[in-house]
């Protein structure tokens, strides 16, 4: 294998916590983040549950120290907040000592100002600023203002509820390949009345706590997160003598072509990104010590990818958890919140348990770990499915 | 690391671009502050059944898809990477409105899924059964870029033989509306001609779709290489020539290589000063082109943009439209394009014959 994809630094802010550490804690004590909606102003808040973060948009401009007037979309406030954390997790004081990019991930991106003042923009001036932060591109812009990028690689992608996983994917590229040095890569979405909607007309939104994985599963709850990791090459790492936390060592993302929304029912996606990532990182399926699976708890995904296990790991499955039970679904953020996950999956050697799963699925007899369970774990396998087909696979490791 | 080709190209655009045998040779003039595609008939691309449900942008982008792979003579390829500024916004837009006109009522999917800006590459994978890499770029003016650099590390790496990429834009109702209401589109009409000399804020809106099929295996129908690529999230004027100068020292070539720039100059007041800077300062007696007059102002108008250059290169010719300063060059060799859009998110694309 090529060069060693160093993470030294990781933020996150989501449901469970606003930081990595309470998220850890979170995780290890079972504590959901999954309620009633109470931000957005919607006629479904009794219907639906999510995953919301605790603080205000107020709340994050004042750590932001944004003051006076400006633009910031929700996306835009927790990406800032989330990648300003892992920067200073990985203890960069000068960003731009090294060439640095930014790859972020959004799929709801200024949407939520969109909705708020869609016919206010005729009548209220005031409100303009946010017309020209509609775009996806906008909060990744933003995030990089906020770390001080300048005449940098900076870009966004959007690929539904694969965005980040394929962020990380390509920063891992770029560092391959030399083009940088050093990348941030992750994604953000706050929540909004658009998704919510949208969702709901899809019908795989659960008005109950998600069960990923569970016989009776009855859908997906919808979640908002930021997360962000910071990639190192190999000098960066060995000249500023860093800390890494874990390393990126494969990656896959192949396209199920099956249909725009559903996946198929053998998950044709989701295996063949599973083995291509596993081909990258040089590794057999027996290596992997544990899944985080994308498990969103709709009745297609979670069929669609267990069938991917079986067939990518046979009759060995390795212990495999979803924690949207905790978060949410956090769309195009959550290849980065699973990311997270991973890497302090592997600094503790823990997994974490798929909460609310009572009864295996009739098609077949796959159990997904229940109960915190301490063990070795040198390689971790990260899933993210999504809409339009596209499935991508990461797999982190203790070791380059 | 191996080279990488354009071996076709394919352009929908305010212009008769969709066919491949002509090039500029009539050039269809507007007087007005948005401008749409002229239509390619896309019965021959797509069964019309499936067609009146598709979004604009994603007839756009299947349609001049199936035109690159044709000219490439494949059926199939190992990626799909688009580039899109806003994805299928009058899908977003419908949904919005509905929303807020029912009070959440009565919604019903099918805008919901077209309004996710990786449909159209989705759609793409969908037609051709391609279940290979698929990515989506959504960075404003870079998104095009985006994709093309993504596209240029697989090819160089041989993790893919062919690969399609485009950039796709569609135009929408309450999105030309509000950009109006902040000048980002000029409160005039304008004369596609005069388009530089208006002298206002704003620009003329457009949308369009081009796409290519990139390769490491050169064929009797490429177009050009693709030489780099680089892209940048922030530049003030002063800096912009030192970055097009390490920029191309990282190729090995001086300002003097260059045979055309290619610039994304959309005739607003308050921004076009970045071209300026360069073709009034380095590239003072570089053969200067232009484009945006014909295809009008989007986030992926740089596609088209690559579009002409590819086809400059392949003719050995200069359309009498898009001179800017009336040099001709002895021949077409290298092209440099340059495209920013309100002061963010710079590009940089070499070309070269070959």
């Amino acid at each position: 294998m090529g060069k060693g994809i160093a993470i030294t630094g990781m933020g996150i802010i989501s449901a469970i916590g606003n930081n990595v550490e309470e998220n850890y804690r979170s995780l290890i004590d079972g504590k959901k983040g999954i309620s009633r909606i109470s931000k957005i102003d919607t006629v479904h808040k009794d219907a639906l549950m999510v995953g919301e973060i605790d603080f205000t948009n107020q709340e994050l401009e004042q750590f932001l120290e944004l003051g006076g007037s400006h633009n910031y979309s929700r996306s835009a406030l927790l990406g800032a907040f989330a990648a300003k954390q892992a920067v200073s997790n990985a203890n960069i004081t000068h960003i731009n000592s090294y060439k640095t990019g930014l790859v972020s991930a959004t799929t709801v991106g200024g949407m939520d100002k969109t909705e708020q003042y869609y016919y206010e923009y005729f009548e209220n001036k005031e409100v303009q600023k946010y017309i020209e932060g509609h775009h996806a591109g906008d909060s990744t812009q933003k995030i990089a203002e906020q770390l001080g990028l300048h005449g940098s690689l900076v870009t966004t992608i959007s690929t539904a509820c694969s965005s980040a996983a394929n962020a990380i994917l390509l920063g891992a590229r770029l560092l391959k390949a030399g083009k940088l040095d050093r990348v941030i890569v992750g994604g953000t979405d706050g929540l909004s009345k658009f998704t919510l909607n949208g969702f709901k007309t899809l019908m795989i939104q659960s008005d109950t706590y998600n069960t990923p994985f569970d016989e009776n599963r009855k859908g997906l709850n919808l979640g908002e997160a930021a997360a962000f990791l910071v990639l190192e090459s190999d000098e960066v790492v060995q000249k500023e003598n860093k800390e890494v936390l874990a390393y990126v060592k494969g990656w896959g993302n192949a396209n199920d072509a099956f249909h725009q929304t559903a996946s198929s029912d053998h998950g044709d996606g989701a295996t063949l990104a599973m083995q291509k990532a596993l081909k990258v990182a040089g590794s057999k399926s027996n290596e992997i010590d544990y899944i985080n699976a994308h498990g969103t708890a709709t009745p297609n995904n979670d069929l669609s990818e267990g069938r991917a296990f079986l067939r990518v790991f046979g009759d060995t499955v390795p212990d495999f958890s979803s924690t949207k039970a905790y978060t949410g679904h956090t769309l195009a953020a959550a290849g980065g919140v699973e990311a997270v996950f991973s890497v302090l999956a592997l600094q503790h050697n823990v997994i974490f348990p798929n909460l609310n799963f009572k009864n295996p699925m009739q098609e077949f007899h796959l159990t997904p770990q229940t109960e915190l369970k301490k063990k070795k774990l040198h390689t971790v396998l990260s899933n993210s499915l999504g809409f339009g087909g596209n499935c991508s696979t990461l797999i982190f490791s203790k070791e380059a | 690391m191996k080279p990488v080709y354009i071996n076709s190209v394919a352009s929908i655009s305010a212009q008769r671009t969709f066919d491949n045998s002509v090039f500029l040779d009539e050039i269809t003039e507007y007087t007005d502050n948005v401008i749409r595609v002229i239509d390619p008939n896309y019965k021959e691309f797509i069964p019309p059944a499936a067609a009146r449900r598709m979004a604009k942008g994603i007839k756009m982008g299947v349609a001049a898809s199936k035109i690159a792979l044709n000219e490439a003579n494949l059926e199939n390829v190992d990626a799909i990477i688009t580039g899109t500024g806003l994805g299928c916004i009058a899908d977003s837009e419908k949904f919005v409105s509905k929303i807020i006109d029912d009070n959440e009522e009565y919604l019903t999917p099918t805008s919901f899924i077209q309004s996710t800006h990786n449909t159209v590459a989705g759609q793409i994978a969908l037609s051709i059964k391609c279940k290979g890499y698929n990515f989506t770029y959504v960075h404003s003016s870079v998104s095009f870029e985006s994709a093309l650099l993504d596209a240029k590390l697989q090819l160089e790496y041989d993790e893919a033989q062919n690969i399609l990429v485009g950039g796709v834009d569609e135009l929408a109702d309450h999105h030309i509306k509000i950009h109006k209401l902040v000048d980002h589109i000029k409160a005039d009409v304008v004369n596609s001609k005069e388009l530089l000399e208006s002298n206002t804020e704003g620009a003329v809106f457009g949308e369009g779709a081009s796409f290519f099929v990139l390769s490491n295996k050169k064929s009797d129908h490429t177009y050009a290489q693709v030489l780099d690529v680089a892209t940048y999230n922030s530049f003030s004027k002063q800096e912009l020539q030192s970055a097009l100068e390490s920029f191309l020292q990282e190729n090995s070539l001086e300002i003097s290589d260059i045979d055309i720039v290619a610039m994304g100059n959309n005739g607003d007041i308050g921004y076009d000063g970045y071209y300026d800077a360069l073709s009034h300062g380095v590239l003072k007696n570089t053969a200067q082109t232009y484009y945006k007059h014909l295809c009008g102002e989007f986030n992926t108008a740089s596609s088209f943009g690559a579009w002409m250059a590819a086809k400059m290169i392949r003719t050995q010719h200069i359309p009498e439209a898009i001179k800017l300063n009336g040099m001709e060059p002895s021949k077409i060799g290298t092209v440099l394009l340059y495209n920013q859009y309100r002061g963010e998110n710079h590009s940089f694309v070499l070309l070269r014959g070959c």
